[in-house]
C-alpha cells in the first residue's frame, strides 16, 4: 500500500502501524510529533494506529534549544 | 489647523507655538516633541504637525498610555490584538523574546509558564536582568513586561508544565507558543495541548542555536494547526551554543505568527 508521508509518496506493509513505520525510519518517538490524517497522535497511541492505503503523516522531528 | 498631541487630533490656531499647545493641554510637561523630535516652546507649528508632551517620570493613563504605545503600528492592528490570549510554554531565550514583542504589540493577555530561575548564564540571550538573577523567570518577566505596558495582564505560572497541568494553564489561550529548551519537552507539550485542543494553534520553536545564517530561520506549516519556525536542525550541543541573535531571530518569528495569526493571516505565506 501507499501513504503520504511528509509530502511525498511512501510505500510500505499493509497493517503497519504508525510506530513500527517510526522504528523502521529510526525515528526517536519521544523527538517527534505525529500528524496522522490531520490529527496529532500522542506517542501512547502510536503503537496502537495502523496505518491504510491512501493516508496521510506527517512526522515533524524536533531538536533541543529555546 | 489640524494638529495630533499626544496621539489625539487637535485644532490649533495658525501659527501657534509648541509652548502654547503645551500651556492650553498640558501644562506640567517638560518635554515638547514635535514630529519627532525634540523642541522649544517657540517653535510655530504647522498643520498635520504631530506634537507629543511628556512629563518625565509620569505613567501615562490607560487610554492615552494605548494611542501612544501603538501609534506606529498599522490601523487595525491594536484592536486585533487587544483582546487576544496567548500561552507561552517556557520562557527561556524563546519564551521571554515573545513576550516581550506581544507585550509591545498590545496583546492583552499573555499566560506564561515556566518553573525554572533567573541564572547568569541565561543573560546572554534571555530578556532579564542582572537585579533579577534567582527570580522565578515568571516574576521577572512579569515585572519586566509592567514596566514595558502596564496595561497588559500577565497570568504568570510557577510551575513545570506536564500533561495534568497543560489543559488547565493554557485553557483560555487561543493560542500556544511554544519556547522550551528539551525537544522531548517540545513534543509533550504539543501532543497534550494537540489532544485537549485540536482546533487551536500551536508555534513551536526547533533549530535555532549557533551563529550559522539568519534567513537559515523559517516559519512553516508542519502540521494542520502546527507552525515551526527555526532551520529544524541546529540543535543546542557543545560547540553550538544558544546566543542571543538567532534565538532571538525564531522567538520573532512566532511572535510575528502570533500576530499574522490574530490578524486573519497564514505565518507561513510569503506575500
Amino acid at each position: 500500500m501507499e501513504i503520504t508521508f511528509n509530502g511525498r509518496p511512501h510505500e510500505l506493509t499493509a497493517g503497519t502501524s504508525i510506530q513500527e513505520l517510526l522504528d523502521q525510519l529510526r525515528l526517536d518517538c519521544l523527538q517527534v510529533v505525529v500528524e496522522h490524517n490531520h490529527n496529532i497522535i500522542p506517542r501512547q497511541r502510536l503503537a496502537e494506529t495502523a496505518l491504510n492505503d491512501g493516508d496521510t503523516l506527517e512526522v515533524v522531528h524536533f531538536v533541543g534549544g529555546g | 489647523m489640524q494638529i495630533t498631541v499626544n496621539e489625539q487630533n487637535h485644532t490649533a490656531q495658525a501659527n501657534e507655538t509648541a509652548g502654547s499647545v503645551r500651556d492650553r493641554i498640558k501644562a506640567d510637561a517638560d518635554l515638547i516633541i514635535v514630529n519627532g523630535f525634540p523642541a522649544s516652546a517657540e517653535t510655530l507649528l504647522n498643520n498635520g504637525d504631530q506634537v507629543v508632551l511628556i512629563r518625565r517620570g509620569e505613567v501615562p493613563g490607560a487610554d492615552e498610555l494605548d494611542a501612544l504605545l501603538t501609534a506606529r503600528h498599522t490601523p487595525g492592528v491594536h484592536e486585533a490584538v487587544k483582546g487576544a490570549t496567548i500561552g507561552i510554554a517556557g520562557v527561556g531565550g524563546l519564551g521571554s523574546a515573545i513576550a516581550v514583542a506581544l507585550a509591545r504589540t498590545g496583546v492583552g493577555h499573555l499566560i506564561i509558564a515556566d518553573f525554572d530561575i533567573v541564572e547568569p548564564s541565561n543573560l546572554n540571550r534571555q530578556q532579564y536582568f542582572v537585579d533579577q538573577i534567582g527570580l522565578p523567570k515568571v516574576y521577572a518577566l512579569r515585572d519586566t513586561l509592567a514596566r514595558i505596558n502596564p496595561h497588559v495582564r500577565t497570568t504568570a505560572c510557577h510551575l513545570r508544565l506536564n500533561p495534568a497541568n497543560i489543559g488547565e494553564v493554557f485553557g483560555h489561550a487561543q493560542i500556544l507558543v511554544e519556547g522550551f529548551d528539551l525537544a522531548d519537552q517540545k513534543v509533550m507539550l504539543i501532543e497534550t495541548f494537540a489532544a485537549r485542543f485540536p482546533d487551536r494553534s500551536i508555534i513551536t520553536g526547533s533549530g535555532m542555536a549557533g551563529f550559522g545564517p539568519a534567513n537559515s530561520i523559517r516559519t512553516q506549516r508542519v502540521a494542520n494547526n502546527l507552525y515551526l519556525c527555526g532551520d529544524g536542525t541546529t540543535a543546542a550541543a557543545p560547540g553550538t551554543g544558544l546566543m542571543a541573535p538567532r534565538v532571538g531571530v525564531a522567538a520573532h518569528h512566532q511572535a510575528n505568527a502570533v500576530l499574522r495569526l490574530l490578524l486573519g493571516k497564514a505565518p507561513e505565506d510569503e506575500a
